[in-house]
């Protein structure tokens, strides 16, 4: 019956927004950020620890919907190892992604999630774990999902 | 769809009056459970604004020429639609506003500070629209009413013995509750709540949003002193609505908005207030939508109350008895006196994504926090999901609604 929603709940965001491998607070970390977006309720906060200029682990804690949670735990994933002016540049790149839906050679992990682009009042799903790692990286405490 | 439930509404006949129902939504037959958010249109509501813009339109209250007139005329009789809806006294008790929010945010401004002194209290409860919330945040912060919250027990029902010992020191000034919960359904005791807050002499509002859709409202039997309520809800266009308040209560208030066609002489020393209800609307009004909304009282009245009462209850006890049969749903709300509103949540699956995969299906339903994040806290919930019905809602779209859930639920687990 939802044979055509596969495009966007692809098993494998079924299965990280089910369990999610990193959603938790770190025990240690050196920035953290909340994303909210008031419009649903979908509530976001992702902690970041460091090691010399590249990010070493990053965790959150959600409240939300299969896609915001697939993204944030996907992101999680895709992050590390990564400095701030990559991260920037995936993050730009992650967001046309979500808005166009034309898979992006350069975010491979990512690629499920493009398929949100077919749903407007979806794409900030996807797209809210990005604006709070981007917050927590700027050093400030509070992202919008705008 | 067939027609089924009671004898006193075709419902064949009233879907093929709303258009938009024979459309097709991703390639599926609307099924549309959204009516609490907005109600479909009907026909006569479409032709009577059509009309007005090709035929008959001017600006009104002011011109000497024959369009003016008329125009005026067709707008006016809205009022008189809104008296008998709601068996008010007369015209001069109805203020048109652009919607419940504006209506009860006149109530907070002009009774709030116009007539309310600071040390006074205001009690709503905890199952009230973010339009019965913020108005009331925004007076104690800058008028120093003190807020105060009557809690509702876990069926969702108003405490009544928590709401009467709130207004015992006497303290209180103004009561204002919903009607119906837009997240639960459930009717609140009106009169009882009007009677208590007389009794300690407090006045009442009743945000009216959701009840003047389903049940016929008398504000005289009731004895309430302000109800608000929108048209778009009421099957008419956007940017209409009403506030009815006794009419000591409306000379007693000062406008909220100044400008034209709310005075009565300008000059620069001074300027004076027309009559009520007139002081309170200012600028041109919302000439085609009051048109609009004129059609659309006719034609909930043409239908009756009765009929529409029987079919959101023979609608309402059928859904609570198809969705509570699902393995994993909960219900939100188990009043007695509840109606065509019904929240729930699908374990192991977020209501966002409840909605979407049921808007696959072409199945229009609400899901968030539904402007009561208050009441989401109070029911330990971030969200759910909402199906609401209106008048062309059937027997057989609920079916349609239980078996995708049933679906959904496989889906995720």
């Amino acid at each position: 019956m939802f044979e055509d929603l596969r495009d966007l709940y692809q098993e494998v965001i079924l299965d990280h927004g089910r369990k999610p491998r990193h959603g938790r607070r770190l025990a240690v970390f050196d920035a953290e950020a909340k994303g909210d977006n008031p419009m649903c309720g979908d509530r976001v906060t992702v902690f970041v620890r460091h090691e010399d200029a590249a990010i070493a682990d990053v965790g959150f804690e959600a409240r939300g919907c299969a896609i915001s949670i697939a993204s944030a735990d996907l992101m999680a994933e895709a992050v590390v190892g990564k400095t701030a002016g990559e991260i920037a540049d995936m993050t730009e790149r992650f967001v046309q992604m979500a808005r166009t839906g034309a898979p992006d050679d350069e975010l491979p992990g990512l690629r499920p999630l493009a398929g949100v682009h077919e749903y407007p009042s979806r794409i900030k799903c996807a797209t809210l774990p990005w604006m709070a790692l981007r917050a927590a990286l700027a050093g400030k405490g509070v992202a919008s999902s705008e | 769809m067939n027609a089924i439930t009671n004898p006193g509404l075709d419902i064949a006949r009233i879907r093929a009056d709303f258009p938009i129902l024979s459309e097709k939504v991703r390639g599926k037959d609307l099924v549309f459970l959204d009516s609490a958010a907005s109600a479909q249109k009907p026909r006569v509501v479409i032709d009577a604004m059509v009309h007005a813009m090709e035929h008959q339109y001017a600006n009104v209250h002011r011109g000497l020429h024959w369009m003016s007139e008329r125009t005026t005329e067709a707008y006016e009789d809205v009022r008189d639609g809104i008296t008998r809806l709601i068996n008010a006294p007369d015209r001069h008790h109805i203020v048109i506003t652009r919607n419940s929010t504006e209506a009860m945010n006149l109530v907070a401004f002009s009774y709030g500070r116009g007539v309310m002194k600071p040390g006074q209290a205001v009690v709503i409860s905890a199952m009230e629209h973010h339009a019965n919330i913020v108005p009331w945040q925004m007076l104690r912060d800058a008028h120093g009413i003190e807020l105060r919250i009557a809690p509702i027990t876990d069926a969702g029902e108003l405490d009544m013995a928590a709401y009467e010992a709130l207004l015992q020191d006497r303290k209180v000034g103004l009561v204002s509750i919903t009607h119906m919960s837009n997240v639960l359904g459930t009717y609140t005791p009106a009169e009882r709540i009007i009677q208590v807050a007389h009794e300690y002499g407090a006045r009442c509002m009743l945000d009216g949003s959701q009840s003047v859709v389903h049940r016929r409202i008398d504000v005289q039997a009731l004895d309430v002193d302000f109800f608000a309520f929108t048209g778009h809800k009421l099957y008419g266009p956007t940017g209409i609505g009403a506030l009815y308040a006794k009419r000591e209560l409306l000379e007693a208030m000062p406008p909220m908005m100044g400008g034209g066609d709310m005075i009565s002489s300008v000059s620069f020393e001074r300027s004076t207030w027309a009559q009520v209800p007139h002081k309170f609307e200012a600028g041109t009004p919302a000439i085609l939508e009051g048109i609009g909304l004129n059609a659309a009282i006719k034609y909930v009245e043409a239908i009756g109350y009765d009929a529409i009462a029987a079919h959101e209850a023979a609608l309402t006890e059928h859904a609570l008895a198809r969705l509570s049969g699902i393995e994993g749903l909960t219900i939100y709300g188990s009043g007695q006196d509840r109606g065509g509103v019904v929240s729930f949540a699908l374990e192991g699956a977020h209501a966002h994504d409840v909605a979407t995969l049921l808007d696959r299906q072409g199945i229009a339903v609400r899901a968030g926090h539904h402007c009561a994040e208050p009441l989401m806290r109070r029911l330990g919930v971030d969200s759910t999901a909402r199906a609401s019905f209106g008048i062309y809602t059937t027997m057989e779209e609920i079916d349609v609604l239980a078996e995708t859930l049933d679906r959904v639920r496989a889906f995720f687990t």
